[in-house]
């Protein structure tokens, strides 16, 4: 098992490359993809090794991109878009939730497209409103679409190659801000880690602190500090937002009693608020403390003062306290 | 700039014989075969509407000629994305009335298990695509496909319909503008039945009509009479003979009329003025076509008696199958949101047994 150590967004890059060795009904599609490898890079040298019919530069228009890659999908191929920021995909809102996501259930089970839409989300690049934003939860509010949220290099690989693989939809959402501050061992291969299996960041005791994509880091680090003060935090990469992984979320919420969830996206109705109603639904008996939610607040994403909005460190070893503390 | 109107039938009955298809008379009755079929079943589907025993319904009359001319035009195994008023295109194909109807009433022979309105059809055996009510979806999806198709060398090709309405559509403009960059096997038809509901083409587009906007996105624009089955049937020809053939997409505009409401939930006398609605019903297609059939000595009384007859009592047998079958079991409400029910979807099918023990 051969290994090298690549950032997340090369960990992208791979496991495009090695499912497309695999499988020539995959098609890359999106704004910048080709040529220039996307703004990121995720895609790069993916065009000159498959060429131009597998990896297309599409016009700028994110309803035809996310569109065509139905239209492809329905005629059997795979296809895996790419929005170049989250931000940008309204345009493509309507394709999303009422086609792709609804395409088997309204056929009755005739069609059934194949697309994994790949977009990079999240602050913490200075890319002011329209650069940073976190909406995973539009499309967990919706039926028929997964959500696949990685927060390492080797997630990323195995779970862009299982959401490719899964016969339903898949919004694959890419912590941009994390796209190269981690490098870790990727295996060359292709490889796959379950869509919908939550990890245990680092296990603990008393108090269970959720997170994924980007948050993961700082909730870890607040965790780190925590320890330093005495208290064990059992950390939670839920890894899939949809299907949620319950069984892993409520045994460690049992386990220590005590819940905070940190997510960078806006307070109100954020998938925050679907994890404390399972918590408080399915646990409430085990709950010592109130549940607390560490998020982004109900402004629109600010560009100077982007650090203070993003729940950081001090933010969440202060969530950590008050339910240690109440 | 805009395209000539194209015509084989005129309107007085003449015939423009250079334009004539090469069509036999057995093709011809069948081009009206189908016209009637649909004009029978969108009358019955209005009437069970009106008494009630169907929650909805949307005709096509007036705009037989469009779909059937252009359906016609393609190999059965060829993709069509359908709108909503062009149903004749899975009957042509081998769909039934009892298919048909079994849909309407979403019950539990509905090959949809009754998840959406009437009308809302889904035939893959038949390459007629899943349709929604959003506008515009499924003309930038046919360009997609149509990608595929020329991806993997495959010798089919794509028909999108749409209406008037969807060519304001962001939709549109990107499956129109895609599929030029492209130059996909897609036909883009038009069926330009003047209104959107309520709002006429005047407060739709400044543009001459619909088929000078293929222009500006690098492929041929046709117009045609879609009133005169033979007309749409070469125009589409033409163009599918042509995406075929590797030299990618057409926009026709088939511009046509839309003889009742935009559904069975409107009222069209609210804003359609009565002097053109009648002007336009001197002009049916299915009369046109009957008057080219008499001239060229195909038409036959009796067959036509003998057809209308057996598809009456088609009609009457599919509508009285379809109101015996019961509802699909309400289990099927879970099932087809993803490949395998998840964890959350198998826990709220329970939950609902507790109140409903009829749940499976």
């Amino acid at each position: 098992m051969a290994g090298r150590e690549l950032t997340l967004v090369q960990s992208v890059t791979d496991a495009l490359r090695a499912e497309m060795r695999n499988d020539d009904s995959i098609i890359v599609l999106g704004e910048d993809v080709g040529a220039n490898g996307g703004v990121f890079r995720a895609t790069d040298g993916l065009q000159k090794e498959f060429g131009e019919e597998r990896v297309l530069d599409t016009p700028l228009s994110e309803n035809g991109i996310i569109g065509t890659a139905i239209g492809m999908a329905l005629y059997g191929l795979k296809a895996v878009p790419e929005i170049q920021f989250l931000d940008f995909i309204y345009p493509g809102f309507d394709q999303i939730v009422n086609e792709l996501a609804k395409f088997r259930y309204r056929s009755g089970g005739q069609y059934t497209p194949n697309v994994t839409i790949r977009a990079p989300y999240g602050g913490g690049i200075k890319g002011g409103h329209y650069h940073s934003q976190s909406t995973e939860a539009y499309f967990a509010h919706t039926a028929g679409l997964k959500v696949v949220v990685p927060s390492n290099p080797y997630d990323t690989k195995g779970l862009l190659i299982a959401s490719i693989r899964d016969p339903d939809p898949v919004m694959f959402l890419e912590p941009k801000r994390i796209y190269r501050a981690i490098k870790a061992e990727v295996p060359e291969e292709a490889y796959t880690v379950p869509i919908g299996k939550a990890a245990v960041a680092q296990e603990g005791e008393q108090v269970t602190v959720v997170a994924y994509g980007a948050m993961l880091h700082v909730a870890l680090q607040a965790a780190q500090k925590a320890k330093e003060k005495g208290v064990s935090c059992e950390v939670l990469d839920l890894r899939t937002l949809v299907p949620l992984d319950e069984d892993t979320f409520l045994t460690s919420v049992k386990k220590t009693g005590r819940l905070v969830v940190v997510h960078e996206a806006q307070r109100t109705a954020g998938f925050g608020a679907e994890l404390a109603a399972i918590a408080a639904e399915k646990a409430i008996d085990s709950l010592e403390a109130p549940i607390v939610r560490v998020a982004g607040f109900d402004t629109p994403f600010p560009y100077t003062l982007e650090n203070l909005y993003l729940p950081d460190v001090p933010r969440v070893m202060d969530a950590i306290q008050r339910v240690v503390g109440y | 700039m805009t395209p000539k109107l194209l015509q084989v039938v005129r309107e007085d009955g003449g015939i423009e014989a250079a334009l004539e298809p090469k069509l036999s008379e057995g093709q011809l009755r069948e081009l009206y075969k189908y016209m009637l079929m649909v004009r029978m079943m969108d009358e019955r589907g209005m009437l069970l509407q009106r008494q009630g025993r169907l929650g909805f319904y949307i005709s096509a009359e007036g705009q037989e000629a469009v779909h059937v001319g252009a359906g016609y035009a393609m190999e059965p195994d060829d993709w069509y994305y359908a709108h909503y008023r062009d149903p004749g295109v899975a009957l042509m194909r081998g769909v039934s009335f009892q298919q048909v109807f079994h849909q309407l009433y979403g019950n539990a022979e509905d090959a949809i298990h009754g998840r959406q309105m009437p009308n809302h059809f889904s035939w893959k055996e038949q390459n007629v695509v899943s349709l929604s009510s959003p506008l515009a979806t499924q003309i930038v999806q046919a360009t997609g496909t149509a990608y595929g198709l020329k991806y993997r060398k495959d010798r089919r090709v794509v028909m999108a319909s749409f209406g008037d309405g969807s060519t304001s559509e962001p939709d549109f403009h990107a499956g129109l503008n895609f599929a030029g960059v492209w130059k996909v096997p897609v036909v883009f038809l038009c069926n330009n039945n003047q209104w959107a509901i309520s709002v006429p083409m005047s407060k739709q587009t400044a543009s001459e009509g619909i088929a000078v906007k293929a222009i500006a996105y690098g492929m041929e624009g046709i117009r045609v009479d879609g009133n005169d089955v033979l007309a749409v049937y070469r125009a589409a020809k033409e163009a599918v003979d042509r995406a075929r053939a590797g030299q990618g997409p057409t926009l026709i505009e088939a511009v046509t009329y839309r003889m009742g409401p935009h559904s069975s939930s409107d009222d069209a006398s609210r804003y359609t003025p009565k002097e053109e609605l009648e002007a336009w019903r001197r002009k049916d297609p299915l009369v046109r076509f009957e008057a080219y059939l008499e001239r060229k000595g195909f038409w036959d009384a009796a067959w036509v008696e003998q057809l209308r007859e057996g598809l009456k009592n088609d009609l009457q047998e599919a509508v009285k199958r379809a109101e015996a079958v019961p509802k699909p079991p309400l289990s099927s409400m879970f099932q087809d949101v993803f490949a395998e029910e998840t964890p959350q979807l198998r826990a709220q099918r329970e939950d609902l047994k507790r109140t409903h023990p009829e749940v499976e």
